[in-house]
């Protein structure tokens, strides 16, 4: 089979492209552990208010100073509807739904998910800048979907 | 020649037809995301209008167009007739059963669970059962074109296939692979739970299903395209097929690399392991490689047809191409888009930068680049030199023709920046209206979407240019003798010798162990979890 010089040549220039970027994302898992979020974990959709994991929800400081948001996202709210969380710590946010898959954006910041009814959705963000957030419920849930947001007021760390 | 042509024709005209439903429909959409009061603007409206638009669009237009491609370009390369004429008739009635039932529970607002119809949200059965017949339609002819491909193959041993017909052929075993998993979500779980069969269903494993369809569905619309950009648009552009060779490979490579991408979509879903996460997004990687190579056969084929018509610099073999033929046009600038597009999913791909942009607007401005023009701009400019081949009559207002591809060119980079710049500022995709009650956050966002609007008015009539050429050539274009539908001859003259991407069983049994190793595995483990099962919700 004869392939011409120049098509070669790009060939190559797109092997490596292909291998450069799955390089990039290779070492940073690798040296910083950055593997695609994930989290497994189920729960029944049709008693999560009785589930002890989200029956009291809102922000919780463990005593080495991170915190934990127990959150609900259900049509077409977020409970609770406002939070605040210390800057500079992590903090791990922990979603279910009880209806229909909803999404989970803090806009401006990389932290995103989706919150699908029988898993519980978890990860961790650390928050540099103090302010307020808009967070946004970015899968389409129902005629009331474009309302479906809440506020995250990050404060100044004590 | 063509045969079978009226059949060719039918599954032209629905496509069309449903083009035509869903642009009125994408033109609210723009408006009203704009938060531009109309009259009868209402979310209800919207949502239908959304779950209207991606159905007639993504599954109805696509499919039937395909399956016209695949009948006119399969009778005319293998110059013969379809081996199973009366099957190709069924499958086109299946299909359009299918699309009505469909389409009336979407209209009747049964249905507003958008062309994704995530459970728990619950459509009518009708909208699931509709899917379902319009897959099984797209099967029959899938079956009938392979067993015109085997007919000649008998008659033909030893020869390579031609080009367009191993592009078609791709298309189909892609296209299998992919609906036996949207086929198992409607028959063993969507199907009996909206008809009260079956009390809940488990939204993951759905959500898997989907995906396991959703991406190969994506080279489903690709590969046609594709195969214009080989096999026709050299020809017409003046010039020969660069590599025939090559263009092989890279079929060959999206046979094996087209399902076993999925989880890509699913990186920000919980309940699904990061390992396999990471798995797709290798191969999701992998897949870029075919499209480069694509990218240099296609512009080095226009290369040579800019020297057969007479350039002899560096680069002004670009302005000697026929840019004023609509289909050249509409290739080109489906190119370049598609460059950009291109680029744009390796991001997305990249699951660091994807929880930036996850369900936001950018994906909506990245998929209109890919599927809204790489593949909906060529398969427009392909309709201006298909048709009146195929009703042989000349094609009618050629004015419109010839403008439409750069009016669409124009609205799409007005909708499709503005919408990747609004997803990178964390505007939701698929929202009626973005204020959130007078957030200051939301209210940045507010110009970009009046430009996002401007440019859905651009589209709109881009589209519309495309819709009365279309049905002026079918009513009154002038009856004449049309060129008959030849494809571009290879550099190097046809190829007489098989080679190994010939071996197409042989690549989809790779195909086939792709897909076991990142899906079954992943999916076993998935059903030997205890999970929780959730009742419908029709919040519409």
């Amino acid at each position: 089979m004869h392939v011409d010089l120049y098509e070669r040549i790009w060939m190559w220039g797109a092997g490596g492209i292909v291998i450069l970027f799955l390089g990039t994302i290779g070492v940073a898992t690798v040296s910083q552990g950055r593997l695609p979020p994930s989290h497994v974990e189920t729960i029944d959709p049709q008693s999560v208010f009785a589930d002890e994991r989200f029956a009291e929800r809102g922000v919780t400081i463990h005593p080495d100073g991170s915190a934990e948001v127990i959150m609900i996202a259900m049509m077409f709210n977020f409970l609770p509807n406002e939070i605040r969380v210390p800057a500079n710590v992590p903090v791990t946010f922990r979603l279910t739904s009880p209806d229909v898959v909803h999404g989970f954006q803090i806009v401006g910041t990389n932290g995103n998910t989706m919150v699908v009814p029988g898993y519980v959705s978890q990860f961790t963000i650390t928050f540099d800048t103090p302010g307020e957030y808009l967070i946004t419920c970015n899968e389409y849930c129902g005629l009331g979907h474009h309302n479906m947001s809440a506020t995250l007021i990050v404060e100044e760390g004590a | 020649m063509i045969h079978n042509r009226r059949l060719a024709t039918a599954n032209i005209g629905v496509a069309i037809a449903a083009f035509g439903i869903a642009t009125f429909m994408a033109l609210m959409q723009s408006l009203s995301r704009a938060s531009l009061d109309l009259p009868w603007r209402s979310a209800k409206m919207y949502y239908l209008s959304v779950t209207g638009h991606g159905v007639l669009m993504a599954l109805v237009f696509t499919t039937f167009f395909i399956m016209a491609l695949g009948v006119a370009f399969t009778t005319s390369a293998l110059n013969r007739p379809l081996k199973w004429p009366r099957a190709g008739w069924v499958a086109f009635w299946i299909a359009v059963v299918g699309t009505v039932m469909t389409t009336w529970a979407i209209l009747w607002g049964k249905a507003t669970v958008l062309y994704t119809f995530y459970p728990p949200l619950q459509a009518h059965w009708a909208f699931y059962v509709g899917v379902t017949l319009l897959v099984v339609g797209s099967w029959v002819w899938g079956a009938v074109v392979i067993a015109t491909y085997l007919g000649w193959k008998k008659d033909n041993p030893g020869k390579p296939m031609p080009l367009a017909v191993y592009g078609i052929l791709t298309t189909i075993i892609v296209w299998y692979l992919a609906t036996v998993a949207v086929a198992s979500e409607m028959l063993f779980l969507l199907i009996p739970w909206s008809l009260g069969l079956k009390e809940t269903v488990d939204p993951l494993l759905a959500r898997m299903l989907f995906w396991f369809f959703g991406h190969p569905l994506v080279y489903f619309w690709l590969l046609p395209a594709y195969v214009v950009w080989y096999t026709v648009l050299p020809r017409e552009a003046g010039g020969k097929l660069f590599s025939d060779p090559l263009a092989r490979m890279v079929f060959a490579l999206f046979i094996i690399l087209s399902t076993p991408v999925g989880f890509h979509h699913q990186f920000m879903d919980p309940g699904i392991a990061a390992g396999w996460k990471m798995a797709h997004t290798i191969a999701t990687f992998a897949i870029l490689f075919p499209s480069f190579v694509t990218a240099f056969t296609v512009t080095a084929s226009l290369e040579v047809a800019g020297r057969m018509r007479g350039a002899t610099g560096w680069f002004d073999w670009i302005w000697k191409l026929p840019w004023n033929n609509p289909l050249v046009a509409s290739v080109l600038l489906s190119m370049i888009m598609f460059a950009v597009g291109g680029f744009g999913g390796a991001i997305n791909a990249a699951f660091g930068m994807n929880a930036v942009v996850h369900n936001t607007a950018w994906i909506q401005g990245h998929f209109h680049l890919t599927v809204g023009t790489a593949v909906a701009l060529t398969f427009m400019g392909t309709a201006y030199w298909l048709v009146p081949k195929l009703v042989g009559r000349d094609l009618e207002l050629s004015l419109l023709a010839k403008w439409q591809p750069y009016l669409w060119f124009v609205g799409m980079l007005l909708f499709s920046i503005s919408n990747h710049i609004t997803g990178l500022m964390g505007m939701p995709r698929r929202v009626f209206e973005a204020g959130y009650g007078g957030s200051e956050i939301a209210a940045q966002w507010s110009g970009l979407t009046l430009v996002s609007a401007l440019g859905g008015i651009l589209l709109f009539v881009s589209a519309s240019f495309f819709l009365l050429s279309m049905l002026g050539t079918v009513l009154a274009g002038r009856k004449a003798e049309q060129p008959p539908l030849e494809f571009a001859e290879p550099l190097e003259g046809q190829p007489t010798k098989l080679l190994v991407f010939d071996r197409v069983w042989a690549w989809v049994v790779v195909a086939v162990i792709l897909v076991a190793i990142a899906y079954a595995y992943p999916l076993a483990d998935h059903l030997a979890m205890e999970t929780f099962g959730s009742p419908g919700f029709k919040p519409f």
